[in-house]
């Protein structure tokens, strides 16, 4: 496990390379540059600016220049914001996207998998019926649309909540629905397939022969089974929650990455935009191999592979 | 299971009342200020997140309504006409030749740390603003002085000429290029604000960028409030300058802004009582704002035009009948009235009005008749063999509902079919300025109140002159007047001027801008001013 742990965080040198890389050129194709300006920069001050950030060395140069200081782990300046490097930025706003993220994930998590166990357990029966409907909603209707309806109706209607912001613990919940919403509904119905998919099988038969009684079989033998697709649903989508969300914090003014990542590209903040996309390959690498880990502890059969 | 059921019922039951609450909206909401306890709290809407507050590095409006809390220049505006009255400079004498400005500093003044504010500091802020390492974007407004030019561009090494000197700590002499009728209203753009010199050597050298100074911890200013905090993306504060020569007349305790880039986010925030002032409003909010709680609504004039370029280095668009064709087809009235909504007035001319009492008879008419015979006679009869132009706007609802209606109206009137494309901001910045495109919109939102503003951006290889029209007549006028010191002939010049622009029309002006925003009534001496500026130490929380 420890080796393949290892591995796998080996791997994740030429991923990170390639992603700078690939990344470092293509947003040199896009028009426009973090100086282009509604209203024109004089000539001389863009060349003092391209200066000042080393934008006036030849790309290569630039390339090994960002390259040498990134792996001492300094991210470079955010053009767009001076005050303020990369480095402070993820370390202010990482947190917060985080925390989000959490909340979302611990409230799609319950409610997804309440939902889509108690739906397999009455499988067909009215419950069933109203339960994957709601789910399919969840699934389909974007967050563009229930942040906006939460804000109304449990901020402003009935003033529960802060419409946006993150200055109260309050101010948590609202964005944290919004953002866990969907997930919770697609848990919702990956659980309740592969609960229904493990239900029958022989093993569970043998575990009532053997007189176990109904919960223990659900928890132990079921329910470790039927969490295999979720779990590796849960990875690639933890690492978008975790990452922040540009609808849900732009709905809720919530100071943290995702908005960020998404403005460094339209303001053409090159190192924010390097910095971030690195850092966002780092932690879908990191929630990928958790995930593995998660997996290979509830399938034996992987784990056999895993080790070897 | 059955809470859980009972859960889910309530949710869902929660929400499907949520869709009767627009019926209830007209509840008062809740006063901002029962937030606030004892102490005076204004929040104010700030459209988005400052990129930095230092005077000589940023370049927009939302570090402007920041900045001018933190800094004073040498004179202040007046809450309702934005006058130049007196500021740093209790008074100021202009020699005749209208060149030299001698400016008397108030012994009071004071920076936040308690240094006097001295006549050397600006001279200081005026050689850092026109060091060209430092690469100032907003320098050339400093041209204005003497030399100022020469420093910035690098062929005069040395800073003595350049028209500022300190007389004594107390008395600051600046000598102009030419004579400058708008001189006084310029000093209060950002770009003539000082700083403090000993905090800026502290965190680095005088052409440096990005060193810090401003984070609340190190920020050194001389306006009525300082740096409080500064929370990225949440909000900035500012309190009380024990200092401030002026702070009897300072009425609010503190001014929280919020970088609130949604619109409706804003809106939602406004209306949930936690903002005094929005930066803007939702185009289809206005309607309910106007029909149900006027009193909320503020929709001001603007010093900014709405208009389009022509590119006249290509065809058809080189020959101005074309153009001025295109010009007088459009129903401004109608595009005001069904499409921006928000009060603003039809463009037949590019100064907006209220611009320092400027009238001008320049006009382009919207006689439908003339502007048929106009592209008869550039040879396209009815619009026939007409090509298939691009109009060029950046992604935007807005600015494509215009980009519709006047597409429709060019078809209706002159036969001609335009192609619409949008491209993402900077995209369109790129396209514009390289001159890759036929037709693009613009905005132009003027510095100061004066003319000169809107102007002198279209002479002959201007920086913004988008268009890359050219016009030796006009370029010779906008000279004249700006060496003219008599305020009417002045004027009149630029009339003359402004007459060639719309005759030529490398451009085509829509509609004036208005401010938008909801303010809400406990807010005291939120007058509307051209520039949208509200000075902060005459307002009151009532």
């Amino acid at each position: 496990m420890l080796r393949f742990t290892i591995r796998r965080l080996l791997e994740l040198i030429p991923v990170l390379l390639a992603v700078v890389t690939v990344t470092f050129f293509l947003i040199r194709l896009a028009p426009g540059g973090p100086f282009t300006a509604e209203r024109n920069y004089p000539e001389d001050a863009i060349q003092r600016m391209n200066e000042f950030y080393g934008l006036d060395d030849p790309l290569p140069i630039q390339y090994l220049n960002y390259l040498a200081c990134a792996i001492r782990g300094d991210l470079g300046p955010s053009i767009h914001n001076p005050t303020r490097t990369v480095n402070d930025i993820i370390a202010q706003n990482f947190p917060v996207s985080l925390e989000l993220g959490l909340y979302a994930m611990v409230f799609a998590l319950l409610f997804g998998l309440a939902s889509g166990l108690s739906a397999a357990l009455r499988h067909n029966q009215w419950w069933d019926h109203l339960v994957m409907p709601v789910a399919m909603t969840g699934i389909c209707v974007p967050s563009f649309v229930i942040g906006p309806v939460l804000a109304l109706v449990c901020g402003l209607h009935y003033g529960w909540f802060n419409v946006a912001g993150w200055e109260e613990p309050s101010d948590r919940v609202l964005p944290a629905i919004t953002l866990g919403l969907g997930v919770a509904a697609y848990i919702a119905r990956l659980s309740r397939g592969s609960m229904l998919e493990v239900l029958p099988q022989d093993y569970i038969r043998t575990a009532r022969a053997k007189g176990l009684n109904e919960g223990q079989i659900l928890i132990r033998h079921a329910l470790k089974n039927a969490m295999i697709p979720v779990v590796s649903f849960l990875g690639p989508a933890a690492a978008g929650i975790i990452t922040g969300s540009f609808v849900v914090e732009t709905i809720f003014q919530i100071p943290g990455l995702g908005r960020m990542f998404v403005m460094s590209a339209f303001n053409r903040d090159y190192p924010l935009i390097l910095g971030l996309v690195a850092f966002y390959a780092v932690i879908v690498v990191f929630f990928n191999l958790l995930v593995d880990l998660c997996i290979a502890w509830l399938n034996p059969r992987t784990r056999a592979h895993t080790v070897a | 299971m059955r809470p859980f059921f009972q859960l889910c019922l309530a949710v869902s039951l929660l929400l499907l009342s949520g869709t009767a609450c627009s019926k209830r909206e007209k509840q008062a909401r809740p006063d901002p200020a029962d937030a606030a306890d004892t102490a005076k709290i204004l929040r104010l809407g700030n459209g988005s997140e400052p990129q930095d507050l230092d005077p000589h590095i940023v370049t927009g409006v939302t570090e402007h309504n920041i900045i001018c809390a933190l800094i004073e220049g040498l004179v202040a505006e007046d809450p309702e006409t934005l006058d130049p009255v007196p500021g740093v400079a209790t008074r100021w004498e202009l020699s005749a030749d209208g060149r030299v400005y001698t400016f008397h500093f108030r012994e009071e003044a004071r920076w936040s740390n308690g240094d006097p504010v001295t006549a050397h500091d600006f001279v200081f802020s005026y050689k850092r603003m026109l060091t060209p390492a430092l690469g100032a974007p907003y320098a050339y407004m400093l041209y204005l002085l003497e030399n100022g030019e020469a420093y910035n561009k690098g062929t005069l090494d040395d800073f003595e000429p350049v028209g500022v000197q300190a007389i004594d700590d107390r008395t600051l002499k600046i000598t102009l290029a030419a004579p400058t009728p708008y001189f006084l209203a310029v000093l209060n753009h950002y770009s003539w604000f000082p700083v403090h010199p000993p905090t800026i050597l502290q965190h680095g050298t005088i052409d440096q960028r990005s060193t810090g100074w401003t984070r609340p911890e190190s920020h050194i200013g001389n306006g009525p409030y300082v740096l409080a905090s500064w929370e990225p993306d949440q909000k900035i504060t500012v309190t009380r300058n024990p200092m401030y020569w002026d702070r009897a007349t300072v009425k609010i305790d503190e001014i929280h802004f919020h970088p609130i880039g949604d619109h409706a986010t804003e809106e939602r925030t406004f209306r949930s009582g936690k903002l005094h002032v929005t930066s803007t409003i939702p185009i289809d909010r206005i309607a309910h704002y106007r029909d149900n709680q006027p009193d909320l609504l503020r929709l001001d004039p603007y010093l900014g035009t709405y208009y389009y370029i022509f590119n006249v280095q290509r065809k058809p668009l080189d020959d101005p009948r074309v153009r001025r064709a295109l010009s007088m087809a459009i129903d401004r009235a109608t595009i005001v009235e069904r499409v921006t909504k928000a009060g603003e007035d039809p463009a037949y001319h590019f100064t907006p009005p209220g611009t320092a009492g400027y009238q001008t008879d320049a006009r382009i008419s919207d006689e439908l008749g003339e502007a048929r015979k106009l592209l008869a006679d550039a040879g396209y009869p009815a619009g026939e063999g007409f090509p298939s132009l691009k109009l060029l706007y950046n992604t935007s609802d807005a600015h494509e509902r215009i980009a519709q209606v006047i597409q429709q109206m060019w078809k209706k009137a002159l036969g001609i079919e335009i192609q619409l494309e949008n491209m993402e901001w900077k995209v369109y910045l790129d396209a514009t300025q390289r001159g890759t495109y036929d037709i693009a919109r613009a905005g132009w939102i003027g510095d100061y109140v004066d003319p000169n503003s809107f102007l002198d951006m279209w002479v002959t290889g201007g920086g913004n002159n988008r268009a890359n029209w050219s016009n030796a007549d006009y370029d010779r006028l906008i000279r004249e007047a700006s060496t003219t010191l008599d305020p009417t002939q002045r004027f009149k010049t630029f009339s003359e001027a402004e007459t060639i622009l719309m005759k030529e029309s490398p451009i085509m002006p829509i509609y004036s801008y208005r401010s938008k925003s909801l303010v809400d009534p406990s807010v005291q001496g939120w007058n509307p001013t051209i520039l949208d500026h509200h000075p902060y130490k005459h307002l009151d929380l009532k």
